[in-house]
């Protein structure tokens, strides 16, 4: 599993991280027990499922719900009243050959299959498994190839507010209350004193500066980067936490790609900008081995500085992916065997993952942060020969 | 594989709502968080220095005072031997003005007796020859009257004045 995809280099680096790896590991090790249990039963049930209804009503798909479940969307889906969905809906930006193009969500009457054609600024779009198409000139309709893939319609540039946006908004609008609260409330306390929001959200700052800032970048530079590793820490743990609320509706932020890809990026670029004359000299010349060696070591070195960040990437998308999906297939046991007797079990397996789910929130929050401040660390630490 | 693709759409709102979030909250929330409690910690830590400070202030302040209090007691010591010094000194110099005096009045008293005894000698002496005088005018008186004894007694002082 690419979950535990750690950096060997990494973890001869710095002794500490040896706390959380075995956590880590009892962790994916429990999520591999209970998904090898899962999938074995979920194949049974499947079979025995096919077998018996013979199926005039529509099958339900565990695999279809989880991916709608764990991927982005445009509007909040909430619930089913009377065979209508309940739903928020979210304004849709599109960048066309026409220009900027919006519209909201709520057009497209909760279609996903492309029937349904919303004609804006001189062009037709259709919502197809979850991404807007843009039909070609004359088209009037989508057609399908037989992988049931559009063939007359292309996506444009879609920068739409989706629910992974908003949420990542609303969680904005959090941190802002409550760390600008906090901040404020030291001007009107004497002599410095936490009050009120502040004396719960000092020692999470305090731990991030003397467990994470200091440990790993060193007294002298680590304060140019406490900003962006309070930052990264908060966000991250935020939006763990949101991903975790039921109502709504696995916003999960934190387990999409393009949202770890971004911060990973963030990471990348703040590590290649702060590389000292040291740290460029042990990738591409490394000093104390032989010539040979050197040339060898080369390559490796480049490619690590790539794997690094890519690996903070795929770890925090993969974790809390892992734990929506094991969270859903542990709900969709109720609707595979169709009855209600499974749910209690259901109900303790998924309190039991998501009590370690909310565990995981900080864990991975942590590791991201502390791995960023270890990277930014090595980049700046100076020779000691 | 939609899963593992990111999407440009998150990826351009999270890099823009991810710089504001770093630089508002950067303003905003971790200077002052993290100035608050850096500046409280100097402040512990001025503290305890100062209370340390303070502390061998009050034990150097402790250590003055007994030394003070050593050297007041001392100077007492002082004071108190000058003073018995002092009236030592005083009454043995009292003691020989007094002799002095004593003998300068027995002196001059001598002196008066002296003077008076001279005196009274002097007025003795007139008064003795005066009475010599009468007596011897009375006993020539007489004696001339009678020449033979004169001249007996003449000879009898001429006998006794040995020539010599």
């Amino acid at each position: 599993m690419f979950v535990n995809s750690f950096n060997v280099r990494t973890f001869a680096a710095n002794l500490k991280q040896g706390i959380f790896k075995p956590i880590r590991m009892k962790i994916n090790t429990l999520k591999n027990i209970v998904l090898s249990t899962l999938f074995i039963a979920v194949f049974n049930i499947s079979f025995a499922s096919e077998t018996k209804d013979g199926g005039d009503d529509k099958k339900f798909d565990p695999k279809d719900m989880i991916m709608h479940h764990v991927q982005d969307a445009h509007g909040f889906h909430l619930w089913d009243w009377n065979g209508h969905a309940v739903s928020l809906s979210l304004p849709i930006i599109l960048w066309t050959d026409n220009g900027l193009t919006t519209f909201m969500s709520s057009a497209f009457h909760h279609d996903d299959s492309g029937k349904e054609v919303v004609e804006r600024n001189g062009a037709k779009f259709v919502k197809l498994h979850g991404k807007i198409y843009q039909l070609n000139e004359g088209a009037n309709t989508v057609a399908f190839d037989d992988k049931h893939h559009a063939t007359n319609a292309s996506k444009p540039i879609d920068i739409s507010i989706t629910r992974n946006v908003f949420m990542m908004w609303v969680s904005v609008f959090v941190l802002f209350l409550v760390f600008i609260t906090a901040a404020r409330s030291y001007k009107k306390s004497e002599n410095n004193v936490p009050t009120g929001i502040a004396s719960f959200i000092e020692p999470l700052v305090v731990f991030v500066r003397d467990d994470i800032g200091i440990p790993m970048i060193g007294e002298k530079r680590y304060k140019r980067y406490m900003p962006y590793l309070l930052t990264v820490f908060f966000f991250i743990w935020i939006n763990n936490i949101f991903g975790l609320i039921p109502i709504l509706n696995g916003a999960n932020l934190s387990g999409n790609i393009a949202f770890t890809f971004t911060l990973a990026l963030f990471t990348f670029i703040i590590t290649t900008f702060s590389g000292n004359k040291n740290y460029w000299q042990h990738i591409f010349w490394m000093p104390g081995v032989p010539v040979p060696m050197k040339i060898f070591l080369m390559p490796i070195e480049i490619i690590g500085i790539f794997t690094k960040p890519i690996s903070l990437m795929i770890r925090l998308f993969a974790n809390i992916t892992a734990g929506h999906i094991i969270i859903l297939a542990l709900m969709s046991l109720i609707f595979i065997f169709k009855s209600i007797g499974i749910a209690p079990v259901s109900v303790a397996f998924s309190l039991f993952i998501t009590v370690i789910e909310i565990v995981v929130t900080a864990i991975q929050a942590y590791i991201f942060t502390i791995l960023s401040a270890l990277y930014f660390g090595m980049a700046t630490e100076e020779a000691h020969h | 594989m939609d899963l593992v693709t990111p999407g440009f759409g998150l990826v351009f709102w999270t890099a823009i709502t991810f710089l504001i979030l770093l630089f508002i909250l950067r303003k905003f929330a971790w200077k002052p968080i993290l100035g608050a409690v850096s500046d409280r910690e100097e402040g512990i830590k001025d503290a305890l220095a100062s209370a340390e400070k303070a502390r061998a202030e009050m034990e150097n302040l402790h250590a003055d005072n007994e030394r003070i209090l050593q050297e007041a007691r001392a100077e007492r010591e002082t004071l108190l031997k000058d003073a018995r010094e002092m009236k030592n000194k005083m009454i043995s110099d009292a003691k020989e003005e007094a002799q002095v005096q004593a003998a300068k009045m027995i002196e001059q008293a001598q002196a008066a007796i002296e003077s008076e005894k001279k005196a009274a000698m002097a007025e003795l002496k007139s008064h003795v020859a005066g009475l010599s005088l009468d007596i011897a005018e009375k006993v020539v008186g007489d004696e001339l009257s009678n020449k033979d004894k004169q001249l007996k007694l003449v000879e009898n002082m001429l006998g006794e004045a040995t020539l010599n």
